[in-house]
């Protein structure tokens, strides 16, 4: 039974799973018809395949992101050497590149009529072979580049806080470093790793962008094909719904595998622990660095090359609004998202019944889908609140009886706050974690309660959480594309919407300017933040 | 506390009393991209003072969202670059049947619905494209050639998925019904020399460095990158000029149903049909004007003339799903 100061908690905690629930109903009651003709061709012709393929592109995903993720993180975290400084920040860059830029950068570049097997041709004859490109291994590449941020973040942050008192212990006791970090590193810093890991899967399988620059088929892209091809937005919902189940299995299996390890918070660390010199030292450098230039340098530079060909015909005084309204959104919605879900946090911790768990699962449920399925969704949703509530509302007020929420602001405004509660919500339900309750009983007991123990206490402490799960969801809103093409106000284009109308003619390189503009946008709180929690815990 | 209640109920009054729309304006949904529809508005209103508001996305979205919204739309154009989604967009019923004297003089009938829901705007050919340095024209001569053994691992295509290569194989299967369609595409697909491309410009540019001879894409794409690169070792061939003639497809546009400004909009409508806008439009693109009156591009019209197949491109969406699901079968990714 709650207590009655926990059910307190309970109206913000319903309120917000409430208007996550709202699109997620839609793809519920999509199921009460259901096109014989469409699931039969599906299942005899599609399903197989795209679920094997699916497969494979999970599998890989998650094991590269968490190779990548977990070694970066453990070198810049508890390492030293040459470059450690700059690379720490820089390898939080390639978050800001999105999957399709990434993508049709490295097949634009690496394909067969792209200037490096061009010039390859050029050198050695045509008889050069050169591995397929626009293939299963290459999309997993470019998603591991693109995803693994996620778990270094949370794998840096886990390991910084660990402190280094702990790992001297276990030096003490005898292990190697090695074993160190597999006995007691790196379980402890788990539930980061598991909560990174289920955020880089989350995306590639809703991921569209990038898997269609590939022509790589997998279950998103049926959704998508039933819905453009078939148009049958019920069995494309019904599929999307498929989905929202398997990521819930993810989800529940991210909450299990954490299971009793409880995030803790240690003295930060101070010098490095392991100085790495000769060829270890090297080969950290060399690896870092690969994964540097593979993700962000060389990306950016096919960029600024198309940027210089193609893109700078078309730069004139429409991009300051474009950057103007991306940063307005993006800051917007990050401002919004991480409010709530620090409620929602805070709603967690103060009442840790089954009931509020399972409430803020479901709040947490939008990132699940592919965005045009949500999006879509929102949009139903709306227009049905628009024509049911809102206009007989503005009729009976004596208004001009027209429907107010979509296409307004606040309508995307909210979309972006469903679908990336589950990003804000991650690092910040890690951070408050890691303040023992002891800290709070203290205050109380020396008189501090209520607000002021929030602003005090809490806040100092919430700060590099709150300010991640910013970063996290003022990036992902930069690149979202979906919902911003399907809500946006009229006039209110953002860099992504100028990518998506190059991309959609196969304009790849001018889609340069706008997605290099979009890098560049991102960067800026990259750089802040990375800096900024470097400077406090480094 | 009480003040800022107060001014909150005030404020979200204000909201919901709403404004009262201006009448000079339209307002477009359109599947078309800003930088090829905005200087036809842009140059409407500079003649008649009527704003455009528009939003770009894609077909789908867009007619879930007209669906959606029904009599409460703020749309009162719906602009798409296919006539399969033309099509669906009259069979949902968001479209308003027109009587327009000024459409019907200017636009053929085989480039219009039946009913005078939609027109087309501009045509593009969906074509056969050779390399200069490997094929001969003569080697070529119709779509269905293209199955033929001597092209094994010579051919290119862009996805099934694309809207475009639905509406081929749609009007293929109206023409050879779907048991020969599917034996071509099987031949097709056998031909492959490399996986399907995600797009058309891509596939140009293979043909163009030597990965495949010959290939199937839209023909402004390879407008915009002969402009680009006027040394492309690419060509375009039309073929079935002795039986029904080259593919065409096109974009256009209809006034929905519940369009707030219909007037309006069918006057823009109209307009974009004149000579006047015609030759933008399609200029804008590289296309064929649907205006017959009005002469292509130079781009375009170095390209030669040629049959067109006369079948109303209605039938693309018509047998679009048929379309697919024969592609999936014949395992056209």
């Amino acid at each position: 039974m709650a207590h009655p100061a926990q059910r307190r908690w309970y109206p913000i905690a319903f309120a917000v799973a409430l208007l996550v629930l709202l699109p997620l109903s839609v793809l519920l009651f999509s199921w009460h018809e259901i096109d014989q003709k469409i699931w039969a061709h599906l299942w005899q012709t599609q399903l197989p395949r795209l679920l094997g393929n699916t497969l494979v592109l999970v599998l890989g995903v998650g094991v590269g992101v968490t190779l990548l993720g977990v070694s970066l993180a453990w070198l810049t975290s508890l390492c030293e050497f040459p470059g450690r400084r700059w690379l720490d920040w820089a390898l939080m860059l390639p978050f800001a590149i999105p999957a399709y830029v990434l993508a049709f950068v490295f097949v634009g570049l690496l394909d067969f009529a792209g200037p490096l097997q061009t010039l390859l041709r050029e050198w050695f004859g045509s008889g050069v072979r050169f591995p397929r490109v626009r293939s299963t291994g290459g999309v997993i590449i470019v998603l591991v580049l693109v995803f693994y941020p996620y778990v270094y973040l949370l794998a840096r942050n886990a390991f910084l806080a660990q402190g280094k008192g702990l790992m001297e212990a276990a030096r003490v006791l005898g292990l190697s470093p090695w074993r160190a970090f597999w006995r007691v590193a790196l379980p402890m810093a788990r539930p980061a790793i598991g909560a990174g890991l289920a955020l880089a899967i989350m995306e590639t399988l809703a991921d569209f962008g990038a898997v269609s620059v590939f022509n790589f088929d997998t279950f998103t892209t049926a959704i998508y094909k039933t819905w453009y091809g078939f148009y049958s937005l019920t069995s494309a919902t019904q599929l999307a719904s498929l989905l929202l189940l398997a990521v819930m299995l993810v989800l529940y299996g991210e909450r299990r595998a954490r299971g009793a390890v409880r995030p803790t918070n240690e003295r930060p660390r101070g010098k490095a622990l392991y100085h790495l010199s000769g060829g270890k030292a090297f080969a950290a450098s060399a690896w870092c660095g690969l994964v540097f230039a593979c993700g962000f340098v060389i990306p950016l530079l096919q960029l600024i090359v198309w940027f210089w060909q193609r893109g700078r015909f078309d730069l004139d005084e429409r991009y300051s609004a474009l950057i103007l309204h991306t940063l307005y959104l993006g800051a917007l919605a990050a401002l919004i998202t991480v409010s709530v879900a620090l409620l929602l946090a805070f709603a967690r911790r103060l009442a840790p019944t089954r009931l509020m768990r399972s409430t803020i699962g479901l709040a947490n449920l939008g990132y699940a889908l592919p965005g045009s399925m949500l999006a879509v969704a929102i949009m139903l949703a709306f227009s049905y609140l628009d024509r049911e509530l809102v206009i007989p509302l503005s009729s009976w007020l004596g208004g001009a009886g027209k429907p107010v929420l979509l296409g307004s602001l606040s309508a995307l405004l909210l979309a972006y706050l469903i679908r990336f509660m589950a990003v804000a919500y991650g690092p910040l339900e890690n951070s408050l974690a890691r303040i023992r309750p002891s800290l709070p009983e203290a205050s109380r007991s020396l008189g501090v309660g209520g607000v002021g123990l929030f602003f005090k206490v809490y806040l100092p402490l919430l700060v590099p959480g709150a300010l991640s799960a910013a970063l996290l969801v003022f990036v992902d809103v930069l690149k979202e594309m979906p919902a911003t093409l399907l809500m946006r106000p009229f006039g209110w284009d953002t860099l992504s919407v100028r990518v998506f109308e190059m991309t959609s003619e196969g304009e790849w390189a001018r889609a340069a300017l706008p997605a290099l503009t979009l890098v560049m946008v991102g960067l800026l709180p990259v750089v802040l933040l990375i800096r900024r929690s470097a400077r406090r815990l480094g | 506390m009480q003040v800022s209640k107060c001014l909150l109920a005030a404020l979200s009054l204000t909201a919901l009393a709403g404004t009262v729309q201006a009448a000079d304006e339209v307002v477009v949904y359109s599947a078309r991209i800003d930088e090829l529809i905005k200087p036809v508005f842009d140059a409407y209103t500079a003649k008649t003072g009527v704003a455009v508001k528009f939003i770009t996305d894609k077909e789908a979205p867009l007619l879930a969202r007209l669906q959606a919204e029904g009599e409460n739309t703020p749309a009162d154009m719906l602009i798409t670059v296919d006539a399969g989604n033309l099509w669906q967009a009259e069979q949902q019923g968001v479209l308003k049947p027109l009587k327009s004297a000024v459409i019907d003089a200017n636009i053929p009938p085989q480039y219009r619905s039946s009913t005078g829901a939609w027109t087309g705007l501009s045509l593009r050919a969906r074509t056969i494209f050779y390399s200069t340095e490997r094929v001969q024209p003569s080697e070529l001569s119709t779509y269905e050639a293209l199955a033929d053994e001597n092209w094994e691992g010579r051919l290119c295509l862009r996805t099934s998925k694309k809207v475009y290569n639905q509406s081929l194989t749609a009007t293929l299967i109206e023409t050879h019904g779907a048991a020969k369609t599917e034996e071509v595409i099987k031949g097709w697909v056998n031909n492959l020399a490399t996986d399907v491309f995600a797009d058309d410009t891509a596939l140009l540019q293979a043909i163009d460095a030597g990965q495949c001879d010959v290939g199937i894409t839209n023909t402004y794409y390879y407008g915009r990158l002969h402009q680009q690169q006027p040394d492309l070792k690419v060509k375009p061939y039309w073929p079935n000029q002795n039986d029904r003639g080259v593919h065409v497809n096109l974009a256009g546009a209809g006034v929905t149903k519940y369009a707030p400004h219909a007037d309006a909009a069918q006057k823009l409508l109209e307009w974009m049909t004149t000579e006047e806008a015609q030759a933008l439009f399609a200029g804008l693109n590289q296309e064929f004007p649907a205006n017959p009156k009005v002469p292509a591009s130079k781009e375009v019209q170095a390209w030669g003339s040629f049959k067109a197949d006369a079948i109303p491109v209605e039938v693309a969406g018509k047998r679009q799903a048929e379309a697919i699901m024969l592609m999936d079968r014949a395992g056209w990714n």
